[in-house]
């Protein structure tokens, strides 16, 4: 009989810090923009320039630390990673190594069988993120943009210890909530700001020592990340079995052949030959700037789940769905704050905004509709000046462009007609073409009088009011 | 009285009386150059274009009142290790021999706005890596002393270029002594400051943590009014310090009652020159004269200082220069097949041998297992000369001691064996450890004709009392001719 094995997985997680400004100099640090015009001579590693530190970049890590139950180094320094690569101008990288901002913290994930573990945090650094190299094959030639340089990272280091897939995409869900709730990125994989590198190796159930571990870099998504574990468990498992070794080495993961291949293996590894950077002062934390920080820290979800149960007395699923993004949550209470119907506002969120993310495939964190328009559309159907159905068609224009509902109703004639007159004169029309449905209607088929509203409501557009319509067809019946 | 016998602030008084103009003053010295440099080449770019617009707007802006300072409309030579918009700044090395900044220094941006006119760039050590100016792939420069000696090393030409009226005044740098030593060997004054008193924005790195602009010139005056230039808070460095009392002209007194004095026995062991040693003491004698209190006393360490400082310098260094690298600027290989033969080739052949050396010795102290050894090592003992020097400073205000162990050596008789070049930098290099102040001034000439230098030492940011120290001993002195009126 087969062996049993146990994987085990620590992981590197970069995440692209949400300033203005770059880490070291005061360029932009915008997506996108022409080639090297996000630059200045302290990122393109001009000769003479200087790294200033952006406080934004200390505070944010700082902040994450606490986040994260990490200890905070008060006394820390920056390092640099000497390597040769045109992405990076000055052919060194700054970072820390010897004393980084954050160490021994973790954080609680569930486990599959519905237990709670915690995944420790072994160290917490900033760096500064290289520059884009791009292959003209045109040409033969490559170029290099350094609008990337000197974008603020922070690598969140774990300890080893998840046990499989799910762990590790809980873990990764619960720091991209943490991270997002401190505002301090938006965490988005596909786009890079969150990038995870894993470390993986297996033993046999039971074993204490660790078996070799290789590096998996280039995963994109939860799933890419889920289906690179899964692939690489079973290499090594195979490998063991053929009684072959495990090489230590980093490895690249192409999702959409499902395999990875080996980059470089621990014999080519470099000496990055790592040393304080002099051109930067220690790192000094003081007590004042560890209370200011942690006087800012938002409140998190455990603690605005249970201020949703008490202020707004929504029920624990719509919470657990509105506080799953710090996006969502925003809607929720700036929306709240203005129409004061937080029952309403939830419907919308857990009803359509759902189905619309899952029907779209959009992220939740991108949501478009302000908490103002989405406040107009709730009047609006409070006030009958729109029936249900109409809302939610004008709901989705506003998924797609937050328009102004108001506005939107106006300009395409949506108003419910509340003419009785009007209503009147249809539902007779109605009544004379279908003799059929009238007649059921009067041999006790109830359901006959569902087909006429529809008809009624088809002849008027969408835009009547149900309630009278159902009261005038009686009637008239 | 010519022009080029002025100080640079007798100059910009001149100018400011309406006795001369800044472009008159340029055209004197631009008329030396062309007698002058091709026998000495202190410079590796001069642009006179450049320099005489600026002169005109110079003028312009003295005769409408907005520029007054004491160096304005006076010409200026700057080391090629500072950036300048729009001039070619080379280090001296070919591997930036097409290189032209994109933004200025902050201490030439300063010089600026005090109304300096800019002649060109000095030629140095490359990289500042040398203490003859002989490693300059652009050629020696001579002694205006004596041709046929060194002007010292790095800021060789901008010593040599104050020494033979080839410029006013000059900025050096100085890492371990390079400010200091030339000016001794040229017969000027040269000052390095307190670390972080002036903006290194714009000074092209070779050992970061030592690394410091200065002023050099023909007397002590004129280093107080560029060092007031050119002391500023700079944000853009994080190492730049804030002072509050920058006004050096302020210290320029002639006093030095109850000063204490401390001369460090372990400055005149073996290796020192008997000429240099004389004249030293002979100079102790002049300030004690003048009412300072003098004593002899052990500062210990100085032997682990030249260890310490090669093993940090190098180590900074060769981080600091693997930005060229052929990709972004300045030097790259003609033929190469791929990335990495690319950085090899250009690295090879565009820094020299001495570069090659310290990136190399750099290289391996830094490496993974060498790092604690080494590198951590160097860091402790620097920590330990620093608290040496503290001890000093709380029984003596200054420290009295030669600059250099010999006069000015021959040209070619230094870099055949690096290790005695390198002990060369003895009493100039424990300084730049501790980012203490120092100043360089002639104290004597030996047999031969060659200046010899006496150095003072501050504690950190008492610029001021180093100031008045030397002013004192420099008016005892009595006027030191410059190289100009002297040989040439």
């Amino acid at each position: 009989m087969a062996k049993e094995y146990e994987t085990v997985i620590g992981l590197e997680v970069h995440v692209e810090l949400a300033t203005k400004t770059k880490i070291f100099c005061g360029c932009a640090t915008e997506f996108g923009g022409e080639p090297n015009t996000h630059t200045c001579p302290v990122c393109t590693g001009m000769p003479g320039s200087l790294p200033v530190l952006n406080k934004q970049v200390l505070e944010y890590a700082i902040a994450v630390g606490l986040a994260t139950n990490c200890d905070i180094t008060r006394y820390g320094k920056f390092d640099r990673k000497n390597y040769f690569y045109p992405d990076n101008p000055q052919n060194y990288q700054i970072s820390q190594l010897y004393l980084p901002i954050c160490r021994n913290g973790g954080v609680e994930i569930e486990t599959k069988e519905g237990g709670k573990k915690i995944v420790g945090i072994h160290e917490i650094h900033m760096e500064e993120d290289a520059g884009k190299l791009i292959h003209d094959e045109w040409e033969d030639c490559s170029l290099v943009d350094y609008n990337r340089s000197g974008v603020p990272l922070i690598e969140i280091v774990s300890e080893p210890d998840m046990r499989s897939a799910e762990e590790v995409i809980a873990y990764l869900e619960k720091l991209r909530l943490i991270i997002q709730y401190l505002g301090a990125s938006d965490c988005k994989l596909q786009e890079g700001s969150m990038r995870a590198d894993v470390n993986l190796s297996v033993r046999e159930a039971g074993a204490e020592a660790f078996g070799t571990r290789t590096e998996m870099k280039n995963l994109n998504s939860f799933k890419a990340i889920t289906r690179a574990i899964e692939g690489e468990r079973e290499r090594q498992i195979d490998l063991i079995e053929e009684g072959k070794e495990v090489v230590q080495e980093t490895r690249r993961w192409d999702d959409t052949k499902g395999e990875s291949y080996a980059m470089r293996s621990k014999e080519d590894a470099q000496d990055y030959r790592y040393f304080p950077d002099p051109d930067l002062v220690p790192i000094v934390v003081s007590d004042e700037m560890l209370d200011e920080i942690r006087a800012k820290q938002p409140e998190f979800r455990t603690e605005k789940m249970l201020r949703y149960k008490e202020e707004y007395g929504i029920p624990d699923y719509d919470i657990e769905i509105i506080t799953g993004t710090k996006h969502m949550a925003d809607i929720f209470e700036e929306t709240v704050a203005i129409c004061n119907q937080p029952k309403k506002v939830s419907n919308w969120l857990m009803g359509e905004t759902m189905r619309l993310i899952k029907e779209k495939e959009v992220d939740a964190e991108d949501l478009r509709f302000s908490p103002e328009n989405l406040a107009r559309l709730i009047a609006l159907v409070d006030t009958n000046v729109i029936n249900g159905s109409v809302a939610k068609e004008v709901f989705e224009v506003m998924f797609d462009s937050d328009i102004d509902p108001e506005k939107y109703v106006e300009e395409h004639g949506l108003k419910t007609v509340n003419d009785e007159g009007a209503l009147r004169k249809t539902i007779e029309d109605v009544i004379a073409n279908n003799p059929q449905s009238v007649e059921d209607y009067h041999n006790g088929k109830e359901k006959a009088i569902g087909f006429l509203v529809g008809q009624t409501m088809k002849a008027m557009k969408g835009k009547a009011d149900p309630g009278m319509v159902n009261k005038i067809l009686k009637e008239l019946l | 009285m010519s022009l080029l016998d002025m100080t640079a602030v007798e100059l910009a008084a001149a100018i400011k009386d309406g006795k001369t103009t800044a472009v008159a003053a340029l055209n004197e010295v631009l008329a030396q150059i062309d007698a002058k440099e091709d026998t000495y080449h202190c410079y590796v770019t001069i642009d006179k274009d450049a320099a005489l617009k600026q002169a005109e707007s110079v003028q312009a802006e003295i005769e409408a009142g907005k520029l007054t300072g004491p160096l304005a409309g006076v010409p200026v030579a700057i080391k090629d290790n500072m950036c300048i918009k729009g001039m070619l700044t080379t280090c001296s090395s070919k591997i930036l021999e097409n290189f032209i900044p994109t933004y200025s220094a902050e201490a030439v941006i300063n010089l600026q706005k005090a109304g300096a006119v800019i002649i060109g760039k000095t030629n140095m050590d490359e990289f500042a890596m040398g203490s003859t100016t002989e490693t300059s792939a652009f050629g020696v420069t001579r002694n205006p002393w004596n041709p046929e000696h060194v002007p010292g090393g790095s800021s060789g030409g901008s010593a040599a270029a104050v020494a033979a009226g080839e410029c006013f005044y000059a900025l050096g740098s100085d890492t371990g002594g390079s400010i200091r030593q030339p000016a001794s060997f040229c017969g000027v004054v040269g000052m390095k400051p307190t670390y972080g008193l002036v903006s290194r924005y714009g000074l092209i790195a070779y050992g970061s943590s030592l690394d410091q602009i200065g002023p050099m010139a023909k007397d002590v005056t004129d280093c107080a009014a560029i060092l007031n230039a050119i002391t500023s808070h700079d944000e853009k460095d994080s190492t730049s310090v804030s002072c509050q009392d920058a006004d050096f002209m302020e210290a320029l007194n002639d006093d030095v009652k109850g000063m204490r004095i401390g001369i460090p026995n372990d400055y005149f062991g073996e290796g020192l020159d008997g000429e240099v040693k004389e004249a030293i003491l002979r100079a102790s004698k002049v300030l004690e004269e003048k009412g300072a209190i003098v004593e002899q006393f052990d500062l210990s360490l100085v032997d682990y200082a030249i260890p310490t400082y090669y093993t940090i310098a190098a180590a900074e260094a060769s981080s600091n220069l693997e930005r060229f690298d052929g990709i972004k600027y300045g030097y790259r290989t003609q033929d190469f097949k791929g990335l990495h033969n690319m950085y090899k080739k250009t690295r090879s052949e565009g820094f020299g041998e001495e570069v090659k050396r310290r990136i190399m010795l750099g290289s391996f102290v830094l490496s993974s297992g060498y790092y604690d050894a080494y590198y951590l090592k160097a860091l402790k003992v620097k920590a330990l000369i620093k608290k040496a020097f503290d001890e000093a400073f709380e029984k003596y205000d200054i420290i009295l001691g030669p600059v250099a162990p010999t006069t000015a050596p021959k040209l070619g008789s230094s870099l055949a064996d690096p290790i005695k070049m390198y002990l060369g930098d003895i009493y100039t290099i424990a300084v730049n450890l501790a980012g203490l102040p120092g100043i360089s001034l002639p104290c004597g000439k030996d047999k031969a004709g060659l200046p010899i230098g006496l150095q003072l030492i501050g504690n950190c940011f008492e610029e001021k009392k180093l100031i008045r120290a030397a002013y004192t001993y420099e008016k005892a002195r009595g006027e030191f001719p410059m190289a100009v009126k002297e040989v040439c």
